[in-house]
């Protein structure tokens, strides 16, 4: 593991914020299976690392913008498990009042600016809040989460270009987890994917996406920088995603095989990987990290009984909210 | 009253908006120095400087992707796009981001931008420097669109569009850049939603949009010569529309001719005549004819492109044919 300068309660947090986005994809998964969510999901299981070691690097006047496959980046950057389940399922109670649903599921009050089902959708809405803060002499950050498939649309050449020529404060996150979409990233993607953002003369690192602190020390850094304005930057972080595109992509062995999903989880997945660290560490003991896996894992099992019995929006809401006041 | 151009009467909104809240900057292709190729915006980077008017490259989408964010988060940004044809390149940006956002957020963001683009035809420019879309940005909910028909109303719409915590786009029509009208020293603004009855009449509602305004003026300025009394209304926003107006003008005339220069088929015309249709049918001696632009795309030879908008000609020949109970059924 890297090493990041940090204290033990910012490593617990780490921890615990890796497991509740396990635990909720975990929740959601069950919940699809059992027929009692509506619609599909994108699971984030696999990566928590990535949008942990970020959003962890982050405050709440920074701002994200979020994908498809946006629960991890929801949790991360600071939303709570019952409004989140109550999105999910559909209930006014829910971050959207359960208009939006899995894919455009967002806790704004902590600085997420959605989650978009176009893919690459964000990247001009993260560059546009990058430039607002430029125009406002405010010195807030935006990292922009997106996949490798995005990196196949033209919105984002253009705006990288934009964000270089001005100099703009947003981290462009590319989480490379290897598939785009039923396809593999190397049928899609030609050349190198950091080489172009360094042909904008944007800074790009490619990182350990299984590595929660080596996440969380790239990040820290390049924020830092962005905030007195040497951004844009650009990251691609490996990583790998357990389930299919979507819940319902079960019989995937035409386009990956077994034994590459097991080889992940069973080798490098980032909980296991940083609860090893921190054990060896000394920085907590087995029992305090199971005693902290129960914790959630009964958040979670509280929030999903309360989102299945919370109430539906009223009819009166279809048509609200369609224009602001 | 004073008179001033078209241009002149953007440009002054614009500025007075820019005066009035820092939070306003406006970007796209050459609205800086250039001032755009139509010089509307000549003169505000001199005032405002190169921080609040930004000159962008070639990539539509990517700007007004960026607006949407910059509205997301505390900006109110005016995005030109240099022809309403390259409305077609941001569909994404504005018709999935800009105009959803606030709906799929279950109202918590808003996305306060305008879109200042044009539209009409006749300027010789062929089939993608020509169109009118404002069909297209109104069947999204979401987005509001205004439709200035003259100087005075793109200077009013103009200054509420940007006061509006929604995304508003703007058509302006780009031969009537130069045209002048008055306008007052005072400031005012034009509330959307409030149509404007330009003359009032009594045998048949003429509603135009935009420079169709002028088309159904002409119409009935001919039409009184022959004693038949036009109504002539412009809705000045076709979203939200003010039905009501509409409506009652009809249930006195009991026959409207709808005119805009967007294509006629699946268009602003067809909606608004169904509409009237069904609300207004009883009091209806004649079917709501529609006169949109032809079905063809635009085409560059003066000699073919002058056959595919509306004519005040021909607004008037079909107002003699409905006022005289002539059937418009197919044979």
């Amino acid at each position: 593991m890297a090493k990041a300068k940090s204290n033990t309660e910012d490593y617990l947090r780490m921890y615990s914020q890796m497991v509740r986005i396990r635990t909720f994809e975990d929740n959601a998964n069950q919940l699809y299976l059992s027929a009692k969510m509506p619609g599909l999901t994108h699971m984030y299981s696999g990566e928590e690392a990535v949008a942990v070691g970020i959003c962890e690097a982050l405050t709440d006047d920074d701002r994200i913008t979020s994908t498809h496959r946006g629960h991890g980046h929801c949790v991360a950057k600071g939303a709570e498990f019952k409004a989140m389940f109550c999105e999910l399922l559909g209930k006014v109670e829910g971050y959207c009042r359960g208009k939006g649903g899995s894919m455009h599921i967002a806790d704004q009050s902590h600085g997420n600016l959605g989650a978009n089902a176009i893919v690459g959708g964000s990247m001009g809405i993260a560059t546009g809040s990058a430039l607002r803060a430029k125009l406002q002499g405010s010195d807030d950050v935006t990292v922009c989460f997106f996949g490798d498939g995005a990196t196949a649309q033209g919105l984002w050449y253009e705006v990288m270009n934009m964000a270089a020529l001005w100099r703009l404060p947003v981290i462009y996150a590319c989480e490379n987890n290897g598939y785009s979409e039923y396809t593999k990233t190397e049928e899609i993607a030609a050349g190198s994917i950091t080489a172009r953002a360094e042909a904008f003369g944007i800074e790009a690192h490619q990182v350990d996406g299984q590595d929660v602190l080596a996440v969380n020390d790239l990040t820290r850094k390049l924020v830092a920088r962005a905030r007195k304005g040497e951004g844009p930057f650009f990251m691609e972080l490996m990583t790998y995603r357990y389930h299919g595109h979507h819940v319902g992509d079960i019989n995937r062995e035409y386009y990956r095989s077994k034994a590459e999903e097991k080889a992940w989880r069973d080798n490098r997945d980032p909980i296991i990987r940083f609860r090893a660290h921190l054990v060896s560490e000394g920085i907590a003991t087995e029992e305090d990290l199971d005693a902290l896996n129960t914790a959630i894992e009964k958040d979670a099992a509280e929030a999903v009984a309360y989102a299945l019995e919370a109430a539906y929006p009223d009819a009166s809401e279809v048509d609200q909210h369609v224009y602001a006041a | 009253m004073r008179e001033i151009t078209l241009s002149q009467a953007v440009n002054e909104a614009i500025a007075e908006e820019m005066r009035r809240d820092p939070t306003v900057f406006l970007m796209g292709e050459d609205v800086a120095e250039a001032g755009t190729p139509f010089k509307v915006l000549s003169g505000l980077v001199e005032e405002f400087g190169t921080e609040r008017v930004l000159d962008t490259p070639i990539s539509e989408p990517g700007f007004v992707g960026m607006a949407v964010g910059a509205a997301m988060t505390g900006a109110r940004p005016i995005v030109d796009l240099m022809f309403g044809d390259f409305i077609f390149l941001v569909m994404d940006q504005l018709c999935n981001q800009a105009a959803k956002t606030h709906y799929m957020s279950g109202g918590k963001l808003t996305v306060p931008m305008v879109l200042r683009t044009n539209m009409g035809a006749t300027r010789r420019s062929a089939a993608q420097h020509s169109q009118s879309l404002q069909a297209l940005v109104a069947h999204i909910p979401g987005l509001k669109v205004a439709m200035p028909s003259s100087a005075y109303e793109a200077k009013g719409l103009m200054k509420t569009a940007i006061r509006d915590n929604n995304p508003v786009v703007i058509f302006e029509d780009k031969l009537m850049y130069q045209d002048k009208a008055p306008v007052p020293e005072e400031e005012y603004l034009i509330p959307f939603g409030e149509a404007h009855v330009k003359r009032a009449g009594r045998d048949i509602t003429l509603i135009g949009t935009s420079s169709m305004v002028q088309v159904a003026e002409k119409a009935a300025a001919i039409l009184e010569a022959e004693g038949i009394s036009a109504e002539v209304i412009d809705p000045r926003t076709i979203v939200p529309l003010d039905e009501a107006t509409l409506i009652e003008s009809v249930k006195k005339t009991s026959r409207a001719i709808v005119i805009d220069e967007g294509h006629q088929s699946y268009g602003v015309t067809a909606e608004i005549a169904s509409r009237l249709n069904e609300k207004a049918f009883y009091h209806l001696d004649a079917p709501v004819l529609r006169m949109g632009a032809m079905d063809v795309p635009v085409p560059f030879s003066p000699a073919l492109e002058d056959l595919t908008v509306p004519t005040p000609e021909q607004v008037v020949a079909n107002a003699r044919r409905l006022c005289a109970g002539e059937l418009i059924h197919a044979a």
